[in-house]
């Protein structure tokens, strides 16, 4: 009786183990992923950031609306470790950023994904290519038939199968930005960094790119901070809203919320962006 | 608030300084593991063989002009007989590397500066920074060292262009055989004609490269600045192409022709 005992615990405990495992692997929905505290960036004269503080959650959608030179564009360079702070904490995965050697630098941008505004398609080379980029230089694969299949799936997911073997220059503003996206999925990162996705484009592929996003975090389950002036986009997107005003958070909670804050300038701000 | 104005000084220290953490990161970098073979090929090619045609008809053109405009007064010494060994140690000691580094300064760093210069207003560049690969390794190193080879091999092609432009200049005014003017030529050159030559021209070749690369790669934001890199890259390098040919040419009479 007493060893079935033993054995009934022994399971017991393995089997927490490897619960424990499964979990730290998957990440818990409640762990911070990104902390940023007391964050400030200044360029000449001109403070950019003044006292940023932020926290984002693993799997959530965070939208930080502003508007333009508020340092938005700023905080996710930042996050990234290609602007270095003047002061405060920007820690992603529990590890300050400023602090990380070349090396380290580089495996936390390989769980980082960065969407540029322009898409920043390298223009020499077909979309195969650009594609393959990152996998051959940064996660350095090698099997051929293992990239192509890649390449052939993150292209089906973002609809673009058929531009495989073009040239960027012969795609359209969209079409450059799902590439772009493409090309920071490809990877498999844990945070995606949208810097203003919708920019240029016109309301109805703004709204297929909102979407798109929000597909992808669901696909591929990433934690994502956007930039965007586009409501519609924050609409869709937004698990939460911060609104930046002069380098500080003025206001943060779901869009509803926010268009009915009784804070004068977060209402007009809405006004002016809507 | 009016920014305050740098001193002219402090500017020219401080871009010395980042041109020497540049060369640092050169140098860390071609040393460290996953060099891009396949790109520095296609930059030989794109380098070497796509300026091979310029090169050639430049350096074929100048050895005829100058076997045009040598011939008179060497008639006029009676010593037309040399002809051939003028062209060739002036060609293989200076004419020959000088015009082909002038050349590539104005195609080639030209190029590499308005193509860095671009991808960094394009946002090209911090794409690659931020999503772990490394621009320095795929972008620069290949670039300097596809030109630090490549000079120096269309140096080598320019030379024997530019006798064959002396021999055609010889053959217009009189009857020399191939077999004798390269005779010629070769007998008058020797070892410490050929060797400074050739090795300031992968001087030539790493300035080229290095000055199109750093310019192109810190140009500042917007369109103005891809020219702007394009153009300093040229006027640079040329203006590093001289000074280096003065060095070496004082080395070279120091150890050599005293």
């Amino acid at each position: 009786m007493l060893s079935w005992f033993r054995l009934a615990v022994y399971f017991f405990i393995v089997n927490m183990k490897e619960t424990e495992k499964v979990s730290q692997k998957k990440g818990n929905s409640s762990e911070t992923v990104i902390h940023i505290k007391g964050l400030k960036k200044s360029f000449g004269a001109n403070d950019v950031l003044k006292n940023i503080n932020l926290d984002v959650k693993r799997g959530e959608n965070v939208v930080i609306l502003g508007k333009s030179g508020t340092g938005k564009s700023v905080t996710i360079q930042c996050i990234v470790g290609a602007l270095v702070p003047d002061g405060g904490e920007v820690e992603v995965f529990g590890e300050e950023v400023a602090a990380l050697k070349e090396k380290q630098l580089k495996e936390l941008r390989m769980k980082i994904g960065f969407l540029f505004q322009s898409g920043a398609l390298y223009d020499s080379m077909t979309v195969r290519e650009n594609l393959e980029f990152p996998l051959t230089r940064v996660l350095k694969l090698k099997d051929q038939s293992d990239i192509n299949n890649r390449v052939e799936e993150v292209l089906e997911n973002v609809g673009l199968s058929d531009a495989i073997d073009k040239m960027p220059s012969d795609l359209s503003g969209g079409m450059r930005k799902r590439v772009g996206l493409a090309r920071t999925l490809i990877v498999n990162p844990e945070i995606m960094l949208y810097d203003e996705p919708t920019t240029g484009l016109d309301p109805i592929t703004s709204r297929e790119i909102s979407e798109l996003i929000l597909q992808m975090q669901k696909k591929y389950k990433t934690t994502s901070i956007i930039i965007t002036h586009d409501m519609e986009c924050a609409d869709i997107t937004a698990d939460r809203v911060v609104i930046m005003n002069d380098g500080e958070y003025i206001a943060e909670g779901s869009v509803a919320e926010l268009k009915n804050s009784k804070d004068g300038l977060v209402r007009s701000f809405f006004k002016s962006t809507l | 608030m009016a920014e305050q104005a740098i001193p002219g000084w402090k500017k020219w220290l401080e871009g010395s300084g980042d041109q020497v953490i540049f060369l640092k990161g050169f140098f860390r970098n071609v040393f460290r593991g996953g060099f891009e073979w396949s790109e520095f090929v296609r930059q030989c090619y794109e380098i070497g063989y796509k300026s091979f045609m310029l090169v050639g008809t430049t350096a074929f053109i100048m050895g005829l002009v100058l076997a045009l405009q040598l011939r008179p007064t060497l008639v006029n010494f009676g010593a037309v007989s040399m002809l051939p060994k003028s062209l060739a140690v002036s060609i293989v000691r200076e004419i020959g590397p000088i015009i082909t580094a002038m050349i590539c300064a104005g195609k080639i760093g030209s190029g590499i500066g308005a193509e860095l210069g671009s991808m960094k207003v394009t946002e090209q560049i911090g794409a690659m920074e931020v999503s772990g690969a490394n621009p320095i390794q795929y972008l620069v190193v290949t670039r300097i060292l596809a030109t630090t080879l490549m000079v120096p091999v269309l140096t080598l092609l320019g030379d024997v262009l530019g006798l064959l432009g002396g021999f055609l200049a010889i053959n217009i005014t009189s009857s020399v055989s191939a077999m004798l003017y390269f005779n010629k030529c070769l007998a008058s050159i020797d070892f410490t004609d050929f060797l400074p030559a050739f090795i300031k021209t992968i001087f030539f070749g790493f300035v080229i490269g290095f000055v199109g690369c750093y310019k192109g790669y810190n140009s500042n934001r917007g369109t103005e600045s891809v020219g702007l890199a394009a153009n300093s890259a040229v006027v640079t390098a040329s203006l590093w192409i001289f000074v280096i040919d003065a060095i070496v040419v004082q080395i070279s009479s120091l150890l050599f022709y005293r």
